[in-house]
């Protein structure tokens, strides 16, 4: 995408949004949008349709967790949903944020109407966030384990998990029981004040 | 008259022709698939939710693992994206040395690919002969990484390390004979790039050799042709991207369209299909495998004439050297730091994409300033392809059913993450 692309993009978008678009920022050659969870059927088939911005494709569609972000106390909507849209008749990309209104229940309308390529992008993001999409006519999980309980990709799901399989020679089956292993941690997450580690000079 | 009712069937997921572990539910109207039902996540292993607990080079080998037929494909699009939210600059060497494997990655898929599909539908030779050619590509990952699969090979700033100037040889065994070594090391004998040349030689020669087996073959064309029909508005909408895109076509290849590394400097043309079945994306991917012989060679001639660094000199990025490391205690400290705590990436959010061979790999980062990510997505090509497996088999006999998984070249690695 060549210079200065993002911001002709941007203009674009906020003459055709209007004021559906909360928020916009460029950056690092790509634009990222904001609406509201209220509007994101409706954005997004402006987004679709109109000939000016015509983003065809659904790239990719995930579910965001901000919970911890910056080892700071969480504030504001904890799940996000978060597009990445292409149209390849403008060569052109935009990053398409929602935040989901409720932490204990979240969802957003399903846009299986707006892009076909949606249906298992929304299905992987209620599968691992348990973000609900309204309308989606097929909402089960996708890449966990048939009876899987739990959404593992939230911030406060253990990376060694809850539950642990073994045969039981007793049973003559295959059982779930609690994880019998310690979680641990070799390399402590950090956040370093300032650029400190990042190539841009500071402390060394 | 008896009732007639349609019937499930499993397929999957140890058929040898699921590519892996698809289970795929069919419902079937005699031979006639209704609709189709992929069952997938067989495979998962939680990715990227591993990448949130390990630094930022820890999570490297993890890419391998993905599509673990086109592995430096994959790292590609992993680095690219902390090299464009850190802001490190690549040398230009390490550019040309990216692009050269990322198309020796690609011919290497395409191998794998066009050797299943074509085992899938009833073809066995051109097996054999695909993986005879993959393992002098094989031999390229290995002779610059130590690995011959999961090569670990590009790192954030660069590649690891320089293509070595003395292509490896096999050495005496009491398994072959003299004779047998001396001809298996003939084009061993000079640097890497003259084995890397050697084999540009041959390879147009090997893919004319599949197109004699497979072209004009009218058991080939009996079973492709007219099967998995996408129009191209169709395949925008479910996200198709790369040859399943191009196979529909549209030329769209976002190494002609975004050109990342030194693409925009290199000459090849993008093969398109004209009617969106699987004999159209068959004849793409064999056309793609002869571009991708001329990137390498016109990799080559440029990597002769322009040594230099391969990986940047931000030590805080990419380790000093063992002798700087080993008389400077700055440079001690950097590699300490960089190997216990790992590097830092600014907070921000970034989207990198590659022109994998299977379509669009793309990696969606998200860092708080970490040393490790917040969030990594994988956004896997193969994914959306399998998402309109119901679309695109509805109607066919379930014989087509393996044609339409092997036109889409699945990879669980993946899909699965």
């Amino acid at each position: 995408m060549p210079d200065g692309a993002p911001s002709l993009l941007h203009a674009d978008i906020a003459r055709i949004l209007g004021d559906r678009l909360l928020s916009a920022s460029e950056r690092l050659g790509e634009l990222t949008i904001e609406v509201r969870a209220a509007d994101w059927v409706g954005a997004c088939t402006s987004l679709r349709d109109d000939p000016a911005l015509a983003f065809s494709t659904l790239i990719d569609l995930c579910g965001m967790d901000y919970r911890g972000f910056a080892e700071q106390p969480h504030e504001g909507p904890r799940f996000a949903v978060v597009l990445h849209l292409l149209s390849i008749a403008h060569n052109r990309r935009v990053r398409v944020r929602a935040f989901c209104a409720d932490d204990e229940f979240p969802g957003v309308a399903s846009l299986i109407d707006v892009w076909a390529a949606a249906s298992w992008y929304e299905r992987e993001a209620f599968d691992l966030f348990g973000i609900v999409f309204e309308g989606h006519p097929d909402l089960r999980r996708i890449l966990t384990d048939y009876g899987f309980i739990g959404h593992p990709f939230r911030k406060d799901f253990p990376v060694s998990g809850h539950v642990e399989m073994r045969y039981d020679p007793e049973q003559k089956r295959v059982i779930y029981q609690p994880v019998t292993i310690e979680p641990r941690e070799i390399v402590p997450r950090v956040v370093r004040e300032g650029s400190y580690g990042t190539g841009k000079g500071g402390g060394g | 008259m008896a009732e007639i009712k349609n019937y499930t069937m499993n397929f999957g997921p140890q058929h040898p022709a699921a590519h892996g572990v698809l289970r795929l539910v069919l419902e079937l109207d005699g031979e006639v698939v209704q609709r189709a039902d992929p069952h997938i996540g067989l495979l998962h292993r939680g990715t990227e939710k591993l990448a949130e607990t390990r630094t930022f080079l820890q999570s490297v080998p993890y890419m391998d693992r993905l599509d673990y037929v086109s592995m430096m494909a994959n790292e590609h699009a992993y680095v690219m994206a902390i090299e464009k939210l850190a802001g490190v600059q690549v040398p230009e060497r390490a550019q040309y040395i990216r692009v050269m494997f990322d198309e020796i990655t690609r011919i290497l898929n395409h191998l794998l690919w066009i050797g299943s599909h074509a085992l899938d539908v009833g073809a066995m030779t051109v097996f054999l002969y695909a993986f005879r050619e993959r393992e002098d590509l094989f031999d390229m990952y290995e002779a610059v990484s130590g690995a011959r699969m999961h090569a670990a090979y590009y790192r954030p700033g660069g590649v690891y390390r320089d293509l070595p100037e003395r292509m490896p040889q096999y050495q005496a065994s009491s398994q072959r004979s003299a004779a047998e070594i001396a001809r298996l090391n003939e084009n061993r004998q000079g640097s890497f790039l003259d084995f890397v040349e050697d084999f540009t030689k041959r390879f147009p020669g090997y893919v004319d050799d599949y197109e004699t087996l497979l072209t004009e073959n009218r058991i080939w064309k009996q079973r492709t042709v007219g099967i998995g029909v996408v129009s191209p508005e169709r395949a925008q909408a479910l996200g198709f991207t790369g040859p399943m895109l191009r196979g529909s076509g549209i030329a769209w290849d976002l190494r002609k369209k975004q050109p990342y590394e030194v693409y925009h400097r290199m000459d090849f043309d993008i093969p398109v299909g004209t009617n969106g079945d699987c004999y159209d994306r068959y004849l793409v991917r064999v056309q793609e495998m002869r571009e991708s012989n001329r990137i390498i060679r016109q990799c080559l001639e440029w990597l002769r004439r322009n040594p230099g660094p391969v990986i940047t000199g931000d030590h805080k990025v990419a380790p000093p050297s063992r002798e700087q490391m080993k008389s400077s205690m700055e440079e001690l400290i950097h590699h300490f730091k960089l190997f216990t705590e790992g590097m830092h990436v600014p907070e921000g959010e970034a989207y990198a994409a590659v022109e994998h061979p299977k379509g669009e790999f793309g990696i969606y980062l998200v860092s708080d300033g970490a040393n490790k990510p917040f969030r990594l997505k994988i956004r896997a090509p193969g994914f959306a392809h399998l998402s309109a497996m119901d679309e695109m088999v509805r109607g066919h006999m379930i014989a087509d059913v393996v044609a339409i998984i092997g036109t889409m070249d699945i990879v669980f690695g993946e899909i699965d993450r």
